[in-house]
């Protein structure tokens, strides 16, 4: 690649001096070829307070996580420029990353025009530097970086903004991170107050959100409200048969689909004034106000466990249900209580599962008392 | 407009002078809003209604309740995030305000929809700096004084400000002027680059 460069080779030189280099680089450090830390820069001096890294070996003060199977530090000198990743050894075991670059006596870096096309060359430490006779090592250049440890060095090392270099953008990130913090703590908090609102919402609502009908919370505030008004009704209370296998056989969307179904025949077979409710997974409580006519409620009992009893398609599939009913009339009872009413409504439904399913049972008042 | 800004005007007027106040304003506004979402936005008319009705309970002008604002954002507890967001500006109160044209886009990368002011700093003199305020609204400039004066207690910096208009490009705006007498005058109060509670 280097091979094509054909012009005369750079004879730039820029003279650093420790300090101008410490201002550009704040955390490099300067090794010399028997591998001792010459120079650090002040940041990375203030990393390890209590002692002096200058005339330490490198490889003493750090271990060195990458690159791997470095027992020495000609090893090291041998890479040339390569990424390093170092752990403190002693103390606070931070980890940082960087750059190492091999000095030479002369020229270490040659121009690169990889990847710049016409442009002018970009000054790399390049592999053939290193094999040119007489250049002897001097050592080598790491510029060392916080990397994603940056917020917790800041902390334990109380970094100001004056110890990032100021084309470094660390602060820049720090500000960042923070602001970015700030406005996902205040979306955070919005959003559990908007999922209370929800619950909140969801409680209070009267509708089953997957049927549309009315739902237990509904029902209970009738039939409290008609308790006490003694106004005459009706109550049946109607179980899906087979509604599990449907489940099983098929999975939810099939199971929804005929609740669905099941939600639009219990709506036509009442009047507007009835209450439909789901109670429960596949439970139903139907109210008919002011109706306390059995031969009526009889028949839409049946009429419903027959419309109930043709296969719904779905999805290809013929699903198959049908429904137990029990009913109960409030002119059955002296004082009719709701949770009496609900429970013999109940009864009386077990009683239609326990003779085979699809039938419908009208709770038998000479049974009040009585315990099956 | 982020009901960042109105949430702000609403903590100013629960923190400093209590709920009954707030309720009231509620009232006087009228928009049937009693708490501002950070993170909704709200029509800009609210944030106008809101000052005219706060400054009437508090019987002062709404320049007087802005520059209270802005002190009150740098210096509450509940604020302490807005103040470290500014401190990270600079180490000086100098390098602070210097910094305050670059204040727009940082926030900018934060919450992109934000839309705050644009502000324009210039040096007068080794000591006088004037940040003009460039807004399509007006009153941010008492606002970015109750920051400024608030701010300046923060470093610790013997400074005197004074609020008025000038010229910037073709358009006349609000403008801030600060004269520095002294950078150290008294302790300020300290900024690290990581907030303590954030080390857990």
């Amino acid at each position: 690649m280097n091979e094509d460069y054909a012009g005369p080779l750079p004879v730039r030189y820029v003279p650093f001096e420790a300090d101008v280099l410490g201002a550009l680089m704040p955390m490099h450090m300067h090794v010399s070829p028997t591998g001792h830390i010459v120079a650090v820069g002040p940041t990375l001096a203030k990393l390890r307070p209590n002692e002096d890294l200058v005339g330490q070996r490198l490889l003493e003060v750090f271990e060195l996580k990458r690159p791997l199977h470095i027992a020495h530090f000609s090893d090291l000198l041998g890479h040339e420029s390569c990424m390093v990743r170092v752990k403190f050894r002693h103390g606070y075991r931070l980890g940082m990353k960087g750059l190492l670059v091999p000095l030479s006596t002369r020229q270490p870096m040659l121009p690169d025009r990889r990847a710049s096309g016409g442009a002018a060359p970009v000054l790399r430490p390049t592999a053939s530097s290193k094999h040119r006779a007489g250049h002897e090592p001097r050592g080598a250049l790491i510029n060392l970086s916080l990397g994603v440890n940056v917020v917790e060095a800041v902390q334990r090392y109380n970094l100001s903004s004056a110890d990032f270099a100021p084309a470094d953008p660390t602060v820049d990130m720090l500000y960042l991170i923070e602001a970015k913090s700030i406005a996902l703590e205040e979306s955070k908090r919005l959003n559990s107050r908007l999922e209370g609102a929800r619950v909140e919402a969801e409680t209070q609502a009267s509708t089953d959100t997957l049927t549309g009908l009315q739902n237990r919370r509904s029902m209970d505030s009738l039939l409290h409200q008609l308790e006490g008004s003694r106004q005459a009704f009706g109550l049946m209370h109607l179980d899906l048969d087979y509604f599990k296998q449907v489940n099983d056989t098929f999975g939810h969307g099939a199971g929804d689909h005929v609740l669905k179904f099941v939600a639009g025949v219990l709506q036509d077979e009442t009047r507007a004034d009835d209450l439909v409710a789901r109670v429960g997974g596949d439970e139903f409580v139907l109210i008919f106000r002011g109706c306390v006519d059995l031969a009526m409620l009889e028949g839409i009992a049946w009429r419903i466990i027959s419309r109930l009893e043709e296969p719904i398609s779905y999805d290809g599939h013929q699903c198959r249900i049908s429904a137990s009913i029990g009913t109960t009339l409030s002119s059955f009872y002296r004082e009719p209580s709701a949770d009496r009413m609900l429970n013999d409504a109940d009864r009386a439904l077990y009683a239609s599962k326990d003779q085979g399913r699809a039938r419908h049972t009208v709770f038998n008042p000479e049974q009040l008392g009585v315990t099956n | 407009m982020y009901g960042l800004v109105h949430r702000a005007l609403q903590c100013f007027a629960q923190d400093i002078y209590g709920d009954e106040i707030w309720d009231k304003v509620v009232v006087e506004v009228g928009h049937q809003l009693h708490e501002y979402e950070a993170m909704l936005t709200y029509p800009d008319h609210h944030l106008d209604d809101v000052l005219v009705a706060l400054s009437d309970q508090l019987e002062k002008t709404p320049t007087q309740v802005s520059e209270d604002v802005g002190t009150y954002l740098v210096t509450h507890t509940r604020m302490e995030p807005v103040r470290r967001l500014l401190r990270f500006g600079g180490a000086t109160f100098e390098e602070f305000v210097l910094s305050l044209d670059d204040l727009h886009d940082r926030l900018k990368l934060a919450l992109p929809d934000l839309d705050l002011p644009r502000l324009e700093v210039e040096t007068h003199s080794s000591s006088a700096i004037s940040v003009s305020v460039d807004f399509d609204r007006q009153g941010f400039g008492a606002v970015l004084l109750g920051i400024l004066r608030a701010m300046a207690d923060d470093y610790g910096a013997l400074v005197v400000l004074e609020l008025g208009r000038g010229g910037l490009g073709d358009k006349e705006v609000e403008r801030v002027t600060a004269e520095l007498f002294e950078a150290q005058f008294a302790t300020g109060r300290g900024f690290g680059l990581v907030a303590e509670e954030s080390m857990t």
